[in-house]
C-alpha cells in the first residue's frame, strides 16, 4: 500500500519530466501527456482514499520511509493523515480541470505551462503529506520555483514585478520557518541525543520552555499566516493573482495557500500546542479581522481579479479562526472549508478567466449587461459567486457554518463579528454580478462570446462537488475525523458541553 | 405532542420538496432543449406536489390529534464531533397547512403565468426559477431542525433574488434584487447566531431539543434566541426595521409579486416566530419586542401604502401592513399563534387575488402601474373587477369574507393582551380600509384617466381562471375554517392555545370593527372624489413622507451605506498606502541600500588597496581601545 502512496507522490513530477520527451520522440502534445498524469494521480489519490481506513486512530497511513541524509536524521518520510488526504484529493481534482481549462485560454508555451503546473502539484502533494520536517520545509520552498516562473513567464503586463514580490514574500517567511525548524532540531539533538525531523516524534518527545515554545511558534506561524494571507501580511496575493493567468491563480490560491492553514494544523498546533493555546484569542481577533477587512477590500475593488484575492484573504480569516477555536467543529468545520474555498477559487477564476481572456480586461467597469450574449457564462458566473458567498445548498455554507459555530462555542464575540462577514460577502459577490452580467448592455457586449461545450465540461466537476458537499458533505468529515481527533488530542483540548442538558436526548 | 416516525404515506414526504426540485433542475439545466414544454412540466410537477399534500393531509385528518405529526429522517447531512445534524423532515398540523398553502396558490400562479409572461423569451427560466422556489418554500417549512430550515429560508431567497431581477437588463430590477438579498443577509445574520446559540446552550437545533431544552433554561436564553430569530423573521417578512427591501421587490414580474412577495415567503418570518412558539413561550421580554415590531409594520405600511400611486408599491406597502398583524398576533403568544397562522392563509388568497388583478389591469394598460392613469375598469375587466372586489371585501374585514374572520380574531386576542394593542390593530384595520378603497376607486370606479394608446380588455382565460379560482377562495376559507373552530383545534397539538379573553363582548368588538371600517372607507369615498391624472406637489407632511417609504431608505443610505462606501474607500486607500507601503518602503531601502554599497565596488585596485589599509587600521584602533 506505500507504494500506492509513492506512486501518487511521483507521478506528477514524472508527467512533468515525460512532456518535452514525449512532445519530442512521440509527438504527444503537451495537452494529453499532461491531463494524463493529472488524471493517473486523480485515480491513485481515489484508490488511496477508498482503502483509507477511516476507523484507525493512527496518525499516519501508508507511510513510507527512507533514509535521506543520515547524520542529521533525515528521510523521505511520507504518510497519509485524514486531513492531508482531503487537500491531496483537492488538488488531484483541481490540476487536471486547470490543465483542461487553460489549453484553451492558448497559452504560448504549453509544454513548460503544463510541467510547471504539474512540479505545483506535485510539490503541494508532497507537502500535505511530509511527516518529516526537512522533507516538508525542502517543498515549501521548492514550490516558490513553479509558481515564479507561471507568473513570470504566463501573466499579464506587470508580471515580472508580482511575481518578483510573490517569491521574495515566500522566501521572508520560509527563512523564519528555516530559523525556527533549525532551532527546533537543536533543542531535539541535546534532549534526545540524537538529531532528528521526524514530526511525530518532535511533537510527543520534546520539552520546550515557554519562551522557546513561543518564539518558535512565531517562527512557524508567521510564514504560515504569510503563505495563506492573514491582514496584514497578504498584499502581494491581490499583485499576484491580477497578473497570474486563472490556471495559476486557481491552483495558487485553491491549492498553495492551503499549505499555510494546513501548516498551522499539522504542524503549529501538534508542536507547539501550549503556545497555541496562550496565543489563540490574539490569533482568533487577527482571524476576525482578516475575515472583516478582506470582505470591505473585496467590496472596493475595481478589478476582478483583485476583488477574488481579497474575498479570499477573508476566507482564509475563516479557515484560521476555525483551527484555532480548538473544538472539534470548528477544525474540521476549517478543513472542509478549505477544501469548500479551493473550489469555489476555482470557479470563480475559471469563469471569470474566460470573460477576461476575451476582453482582455478584469476591470469591472469594462462589463455590463452581459447576460443577454452570454446566459451560459452569466449562470455559471452567479453560480460561483453564490457558493463564494456560502449559499445554503452549496459546500461553503457547511463549512462556514462550522466554523463559526465552532468559535461560537469559546468565542461568542469574535464568532458574531465574523457572521457580519456573510452579509459583506452578499455585497460583494452580488454586486460584481450585478455590474457585470446585469443592467443595459454596453457597446462592447457583443465582443463576448458565451461559453462553448468544451469550455462547460471542466467546469462542471468543481459545480457538482460544490452542491455535493453541501448536501452531503460526509465524505470529507468522515475521512478527517479521527485527524482531527488526533489534533484535539494533541492540543489536549476537550469540546465544551452544551449549556443546558437536554432530559430526553434520544428526540434528537 | 410526541413526533412519530413516519410510516405509510407519510415516509414519502421528500417527494414534496423533490418534485418541484426536479422541475427546476430539469428547466435549468435543459432550458433550450425543454424549450416549448417547461411551463407545462413546471405546472405538473407543481400541482402533483399539491395533491400528494392533499392525500397526506387527508390521512392526517384520519388519525387523532395527538398523532399527526410525522419525522423522516432522509439521511445524515452533518456529522463532526458533537454536531450532528439530519437532513430530517417533520410532517405535522402546521407543514402540512403551508405545504397546502404554497403548492396550491402557487399552481394557480403557475398557470395564471402561462397567459402573463406568454410573450417573454425567458419565460422556460422563469417556470424553473418558480419550481426552484415551490421546492424550496417546502423545504422551509418541511424541516425539521433550524439548520435545514436556513437552506430552505435562503433557498427561497435566492428564488426571490433571480426572480426580482428576471429583467435583469433593467438596472432597476437588478438592483433591487441585490437589495432584498442583502437585507435578507441582515436577517440571516440573526437567524445564524440564534442557530449557534442554540447549539452552545441545548447541543442541538432540532425543534425537539429545542423545545425539551427550554423547559429548563433559563431567561436570558429565551430572549436573546427570540430576538435573534425576529430579526431574521424581520427581514424575510418585509418587517421593521429591516422592510425597505419589498417595495423595490415590485421590480419583478407580478405573478411573482403574487407568490412570493405576497403570499408565501415573506409569511415565512411568522412561521419561524410560531414554529420557535417554545422559545417565545419562555420570555415575555422577546414577545413584547414582537408585537412591537408588528404594530410599527402594521401602521407603517398602511401609511406607504396609502400614498402610493404604483398599484404595486401599493398592495406591497399593505403587504407589510398585513403581514404587521401576523407578527403582532404571534408576538401575543399562545393566544396569538393559530390566528397568525389563520390570517396568513387567508391573506394568502386575498392578497395574491389582488395581485394577479393587479397584473391583470396591468396586461391591459401597456404595463402601467400608475393608479393616478387607470379609472374606470370595473365594466371592461368584469372577471377581473369581480375578484378584486372579493379580494378588497376579505382584505378590509367584511363578514362573510375570509379576512373578517382572521382579523376579528387577532383584534380579539389583541385586546385580551391589552386596550393598547388592541387599539393599535383597530386603527391599523381603519387604515387598510381606507387604502384599499382608494385603491378600488382609482382603478376601477372612478372616470378613466388612461394615457394614449391604452385599450384597456379583459385578460385571457389563463390568467382569469386562477383569479376566480383564488378568489372563491378569499371568500369562502375564513368561514370554512373557523367553523366549529377547526383550525383552532387542528393546530392545538403544535402551537398550544389559549382562548381569548377580551374585556368587550365579541359582538361589541365586531360592531365596533366594523364602525371603524366603514369610517375608514367613507372617508376614502369622500377624499377621492375627484383624481388628478398628475401626481400633486402640495401635500402634507406625512404624504411626503409615506411617498418616499417613511424615509427608510434615506435612513439606511445615511446610517449605512455612506458611511459603508467612506469605510471602505478609506480602507482600500489605507491598504495601498499604509500597508503595502510599508512593506514596499522596506524593501526601497533595502534597495538602496544596496546601491549606496554598490558604490564602493568600483573595480579599481586603488580603492581596494585604500579599503584595505583603512580596514586594517581601524582594526588595530579597536584592538587598542579594547586594550586601554
Amino acid at each position: 500500500m506505500s507504494l500506492l502512496l509513492l506512486a501518487l507522490v511521483l507521478t506528477p513530477f514524472v508527467g512533468a519530466l515525460l512532456i518535452p520527451v514525449a512532445n519530442k520522440y512521440f509527438k504527444w502534445s503537451a495537452k494529453f501527456t499532461g491531463l494524463a498524469s493529472a488524471i493517473v494521480t486523480l485515480l491513485l489519490a481515489l484508490a488511496i482514499a477508498i482503502s483509507f481506513d477511516r476507523n484507525s486512530s493512527s496518525l499516519t497511513q501508508f507511510d513510507f520511509k527512507v533514509s535521506w541524509i543520515d547524520v542529521f536524521g533525515i528521510s523521505f518520510h511520507v504518510g497519509v493523515t485524514g486531513i492531508g488526504l482531503v487537500l491531496v484529493l483537492l488538488t488531484a481534482v483541481l490540476t487536471p480541470i486547470v490543465l483542461w481549462a487553460d489549453f484553451y485560454a492558448a497559452v504560448k508555451r504549453p509544454i513548460l505551462y503544463t510541467s510547471l503546473i504539474l512540479l505545483l502539484a506535485g510539490s503541494a502533494n508532497l507537502i500535505f503529506l511530509a511527516r518529516d520536517l526537512f522533507l516538508f520545509y525542502v517543498f515549501f520552498e521548492a514550490m516558490l520555483i513553479p509558481v515564479f516562473f507561471l507568473i513570470g513567464i504566463f501573466g499579464g503586463a506587470n508580471r515580472a514585478k508580482a511575481a518578483m514580490k510573490f517569491l521574495i514574500y515566500g522566501l521572508a517567511g520560509g527563512l523564519i520557518m528555516l530559523a525556527a525548524i533549525v532551532a527546533l532540531t537543536l533543542i531535539a539533538t541535546t534532549q534526545l541525543q540524537r538529531s532528528t525531523f521526524d514530526i511525530a516524534t518532535l511533537s510527543q518527545s520534546i520539552s520546550l520552555t515557554p519562551m522557546q515554545e513561543m518564539w518558535l511558534f512565531l517562527g512557524f506561524f508567521i510564514a504560515f499566516a504569510i503563505k495563506a494571507p492573514m491582514v496584514p501580511l497578504h498584499t502581494w496575493l491581490p499583485d499576484t493573482a491580477e497578473q497570474a493567468t486563472p490556471g495559476t491563480s486557481t491552483m495558487l490560491i485553491g491549492v498553495l495557500d492551503k499549505i499555510g492553514t494546513f501548516g498551522m494544523i499539522a504542524l503549529v498546533l501538534p508542536l507547539f500546542p501550549n503556545a497555541s493555546a496562550q496565543l489563540a484569542p490574539w490569533i482568533i481577533g487577527l482571524a476576525v479581522v482578516s475575515v472583516i477587512y478582506g470582505a470591505i477590500l473585496a467590496i472596493g475593488q475595481k478589478d476582478m481579479r483583485r476583488l477574488f484575492a481579497y474575498t479570499s484573504i477573508s476566507h482564509f480569516g475563516f479557515i484560521v479562526m476555525g483551527i484555532f477555536a480548538f473544538t472539534t467543529i470548528g477544525i474540521a468545520g476549517a478543513t472542509l472549508y478549505m477544501v469548500a474555498h479551493g473550489l469555489s477559487t476555482a470557479a470563480l477564476f475559471l469563469v471569470g478567466g474566460h470573460l477576461i481572456k476575451q476582453r482582455e480586461t478584469a476591470l469591472i467597469a469594462d462589463y455590463g449587461g452581459l447576460t443577454k450574449v452570454a446566459p451560459v457564462m452569466a449562470g455559471f458566473f452567479l453560480m460561483a459567486a453564490l457558493s463564494a458567498l456560502a449559499l445554503p445548498g452549496m459546500a461553503g455554507f457547511v463549512s462556514e457554518f462550522m466554523v463559526l459555530t465552532g468559535v461560537y462555542q469559546r468565542y461568542q464575540a469574535a464568532a458574531i463579528v465574523a457572521t457580519l462577514g456573510i452579509i459583506l460577502a452578499a455585497i460583494y459577490m452580488l454586486w460584481l454580478y450585478q455590474r457585470v452580467f446585469t443592467g443595459p448592455e454596453n457597446e462592447k457586449s457583443n465582443l463576448i462570446k458565451d461559453l462553448s461545450s468544451k469550455e462547460v465540461i471542466p467546469l462542471v466537476p468543481v459545480f457538482a462537488l460544490l452542491i455535493l458537499l453541501g448536501f452531503w458533505p460526509q465524505p470529507v468529515l468522515t475521512t478527517i475525523e479521527k485527524s482531527v481527533a488526533n489534533v484535539m488530542q494533541q492540543v489536549d483540548s476537550v469540546d465544551p458541553a452544551p449549556i443546558f442538558a437536554i432530559e430526553n436526548k434520544e428526540q434528537n | 405532542m410526541i413526533l412519530q416516525p413516519a410510516t405509510g404515506i407519510f415516509t414519502f414526504t421528500w417527494v414534496l420538496v423533490a418534485l418541484p426540485l426536479l422541475g427546476a433542475f430539469l428547466i435549468l439545466v435543459f432550458g433550450k432543449q425543454l424549450k416549448k414544454i417547461a411551463p407545462y412540466l413546471a405546472i405538473a410537477l407543481s400541482s402533483s406536489s399539491f395533491v400528494l399534500g392533499f392525500i397526506m393531509f387527508l390521512q392526517m385528518r384520519t388519525r387523532p390529534a395527538g398523532e399527526r405529526g410525522f419525522v423522516s429522517n432522509v439521511y445524515q447531512w452533518i456529522s463532526s464531533g458533537s454536531l450532528d445534524v439530519s437532513f430530517g423532515l417533520q410532517l405535522d398540523q402546521l407543514s402540512i397547512a403551508f405545504v397546502l398553502l404554497i403548492t396550491f396558490v402557487g399552481t394557480m400562479i403557475h398557470i395564471y403565468s402561462l397567459g402573463y409572461m406568454e410573450h417573454d423569451e425567458n419565460r422556460g427560466r422563469f417556470f424553473g426559477y418558480l419550481n426552484l422556489f415551490v421546492a424550496a418554500m417546502l423545504l422551509l417549512v418541511l424541516a425539521d431542525n433550524y439548520l435545514l430550515l436556513y437552506v430552505g429560508w435562503e433557498g427561497v431567497g435566492l428564488a426571490s433574488y433571480l426572480l426580482i431581477g428576471f429583467w435583469q437588463n433593467k438596472h432597476s430590477a437588478a438592483t433591487a434584487a441585490k437589495k432584498a438579498f442583502v437585507v435578507n443577509r441582515v436577517g440571516d445574520f440573526g437567524l445564524s447566531l440564534a442557530i449557534m446559540t442554540m447549539f452552545l446552550a441545548f447541543g442541538s437545533f432540532s425543534f425537539s431539543a429545542v423545545n425539551a431544552g427550554m423547559q429548563n433554561a433559563q431567561d436570558w436564553l429565551a430572549l436573546t434566541i427570540g430576538l435573534l430569530l425576529l430579526l431574521a423573521a424581520a427581514g424575510k417578512s418585509a418587517q421593521f426595521p429591516l422592510q425597505s427591501w419589498l417595495l423595490d421587490a415590485m421590480e419583478g414580474p407580478t405573478p411573482v409579486s403574487a407568490l412570493i412577495h405576497a403570499a408565501t415567503m415573506v409569511t415565512a418570518g411568522v412561521y419561524l416566530i410560531v414554529r420557535s412558539a417554545s422559545i417565545f413561550n419562555a420570555s415575555e421580554a422577546a414577545r413584547n419586542a414582537v408585537i412591537i415590531v408588528g404594530a410599527i409594520s402594521l401602521i407603517a405600511g398602511a401609511i406607504i401604502g396609502a400614498a402610493k400611486e404604483d398599484i404595486k408599491k401599493s398592495l406591497a406597502g399593505s403587504t407589510m401592513s398585513q403581514i404587521g398583524f401576523m407578527i403582532l398576533a404571534a408576538g401575543l403568544g399562545p393566544v396569538g399563534y393559530v390566528f397568525a397562522i389563520l390570517h396568513l392563509i387567508t391573506h394568502g388568497f386575498f392578497k395574491a387575488v389582488m395581485f394577479l388583478g393587479a397584473g391583470s389591469v396591468m396586461h391591459a394598460t401597456n404595463d402601467n402601474v400608475n393608479m393616478r392613469r387607470y379609472g374606470g375598469l370595473s365594466k371592461l375587466m368584469i372577471f377581473t373587477f369581480t375578484t378584486f372586489m372579493v379580494g378588497y371585501l376579505a382584505i378590509i374585514g367584511i363578514p362573510p369574507f375570509a379576512g373578517f374572520y382572521s382579523k376579528e380574531y387577532i383584534l380579539e386576542a389583541a385586546f385580551s393582551h391589552s386596550i393598547w394593542v388592541g387599539l393599535i390593530a383597530l386603527f391599523g384595520a381603519g387604515l387598510t380600509a381606507f387604502y384599499m378603497t382608494r385603491m378600488v376607486i382609482w382603478t376601477f370606479l372612478s372616470p378613466p384617466r388612461w394615457e394614449d394608446g391604452v385599450h384597456p380588455h379583459e385578460s385571457p382565460k389563463s390568467m382569469t381562471i386562477p383569479m376566480i379560482v383564488l378568489a372563491i377562495g378569499a371568500a369562502v376559507i375564513g368561514f370554512a375554517l373557523t367553523y366549529n373552530h377547526v383550525f383552532e383545534e387542528w393546530l392545538e397539538p403544535v402551537t398550544g392555545f389559549e382562548k381569548p379573553n377580551a374585556p368587550i363582548s365579541v359582538f361589541a368588538l365586531t360592531i365596533l370593527t366594523l364602525t371603524v371600517v366603514a369610517a375608514g372607507v367613507i372617508f376614502a369615498i369622500y377624499r377621492y372624489r375627484t383624481i388628478s391624472p398628475t401626481t400633486p406637489q402640495e401635500v402634507s407632511f406625512l404624504t411626503q413622507a409615506a411617498r418616499k417609504d417613511l424615509y427608510g431608505d434615506v435612513a439606511n443610505e445615511t446610517l449605512l451605506m455612506r458611511p459603508g462606501q467612506k469605510v471602505t474607500k478609506g480602507l482600500v486607500t489605507f491598504d495601498e498606502k499604509a500597508i503595502d507601503g510599508t512593506f514596499l518602503g522596506v524593501a526601497n531601502m533595502v534597495w538602496s541600500a544596496s546601491r549606496l554599497l554598490r558604490q564602493t565596488s568600483t573595480g579599481y585596485v586603488r580603492s581596494y588597496a585604500a579599503y584595505i589599509v583603512g580596514g586594517t587600521l581601524l582594526v588595530m584602533f579597536l584592538l587598542l581601545i579594547a586594550r586601554l
